[in-house]
């Protein structure tokens, strides 16, 4: 039971590296389409409803082999560019999660924008405050401290996603574990180490969440 | 196209089967999930410090654990718990499960621990009158509970339980590494035979989506026929 410890630490690096880049990646993502999401130009609306709405309504790990097992059909991308990315499982890994988490953030980000009290928009407008300082000084902030909760959640949830990564070859936490699962049968030891190893995430990633919260709450 | 023709050349009629699957064991897992969410939500509710601490280790271990590393438990320790109670009772043979029920069961131990939370939720924001005036009325327990705490919860748990089903429903998909036939694991199979993984993994998507789309269309109903007179 202890023996596998080691080995499961190091492989809960690869997956807090898969976390933070698909998160990275996935807010900015996340920012675009809920932005895209308040446009009054419906198609450009309508778009970013279709986006959310497929990869909120479909698995992650279907999305995971299309990009995986289903791009690299094509013969244009193979000899593109991109192709240096796209082998990669790590990177499709990246991809898919970024792209799922994007559109989760969206919706958490668009939610709390429509939340923002008209009055506060107009207080910045009376005060002959330009429409963009508007939008990244004064909406920005205040959508981000809105959507911390339910951020929170999202991360916690992509952190359990990335587990999906082990399908894809990748030997993150989870398929290190289905490893010394597999060759020990030992099933229940290694769920305890690993299962705890992510309790642990979880724990710290809460606190973190909580800890913002307090910090940036209007009551100060 | 002709690869989604049914009969033997090509897998429309293979996929419609795995879709039924899907669903099969989505709303068996969503079942187990009651069973596991109607004994841990007393436990939740109950003053005693220690049903509190079982039921609230339950919730967060499941929560917060990937659900494919519960699945791996399963899978793999599934069989191997059995055997070990059936070797108690003096039966040595080997047991294998079936994969319908250790995905059924693995994915309606975490739905379960969802449903558990959305059902505290729902119970505690039930006015505490209620609950005094059955009491007062010399209404008994189990009435209290069917006639009185039930219609009111489940107004407030069904749009929670959307959210559960929804999860359950798309979970079901990591079943397909236990060998579970389901839509996954038929477009994986497809795929890999026809070298077509693209065009098959965006037919379990587009299943997916229409799966999600209908039981969303589902739920509303029964939203608005337990919501009535709000």
């Amino acid at each position: 039971m202890f023996n596998s410890f080691p080995k499961l630490l190091s492989a809960a690096v690869i997956t807090l590296k898969l976390l933070f880049a698909s998160l990275f990646f996935g807010l900015f993502i996340g920012l675009l389409f809920a932005i895209l999401r308040l446009n009054k130009n419906i198609l450009i609306n309508k778009f970013a409803y279709g986006y959310s709405y497929v990869f909120r309504g479909t698995p992650l790990l279907v999305q995971i082999f299309i990009i995986y097992f289903g791009l690299a059909q094509i013969e244009y991308l193979r000899t593109s560019f991109l192709w240096v990315i796209l082998k990669e499982p790590y990177w499709c890994a990246i991809i898919a999660f970024t792209l799922n988490t994007g559109a989760y953030t969206s919706e958490i980000l668009r939610s709390a924008f429509q939340t923002i009290k008209p009055g506060i928009i107009e207080a910045g407008k009376s005060l002959g405050i330009s429409n963009k300082i508007i939008f990244y000084k004064i909406q920005i902030p205040i959508a981000i401290r809105q959507s911390l909760p339910a951020y929170g959640n999202e991360i916690i949830l992509m952190m359990k996603g990335t587990s999906l990564a082990s399908t894809v070859t990748l030997m993150d936490l989870t398929g290190v574990a289905k490893y010394i699962i597999s060759t020990t049968f030992k099933p229940i030891e290694v769920f305890i180490v690993a299962g705890g190893i992510y309790l642990f995430m979880t724990f710290i990633i809460h606190n973190v969440i909580k800890y913002l919260e307090k910090k940036y709450s209007f009551q100060q | 196209m002709e690869l989604l023709y049914f009969g033997d050349s090509g897998w429309g009629d293979e996929l419609a089967i795995a879709t039924l699957m899907t669903i099969a064991v989505s709303i068996t897992a969503m079942v187990i999930g009651f069973v596991f969410a109607a004994i841990f939500t007393p436990l939740k509710l109950s003053k005693r410090k220690y049903f509190n601490l079982i039921s609230n280790s339950y919730t967060t271990v499941i929560r917060g654990v990937p659900e494919l590393l519960v699945i791996y438990l399963f899978f793999f320790g599934g069989s191997g718990a059995i055997m070990y109670v059936a070797s108690i009772f003096g039966y040595n043979d080997y047991i294998e499960i079936n994969a319908f029920i250790t995905g059924s069961f693995s994915i309606g131990i975490i739905s379960g621990a969802y449903s558990t939370e959305v059902f505290r939720g729902a119970i505690q924001s039930i006015d505490k009158g209620q609950f005094e005036a059955a009491k007062v009325l010399g209404v008994s327990k189990f009435t209290q509970f069917y006639k009185i705490i039930l219609p009111q919860m489940l107004r407030l748990a069904i749009p929670n339980l959307s959210n559960v089903w929804q999860i359950t429903l798309k979970d079901t998909s990591l079943i397909s590494v236990t060998g579970l036939v389901e839509i996954m694991r038929q477009s994986y199979i497809a795929a890999g035979s026809t070298r077509d993984p693209l065009f098959f993994y965006s037919c379990a998507a587009v299943l997916y989506l229409i799966l999600t789309y209908l039981s969303m269309k589902l739920i509303n109903k029964l939203e608005v026929k337990y919501s009535r007179g709000y």
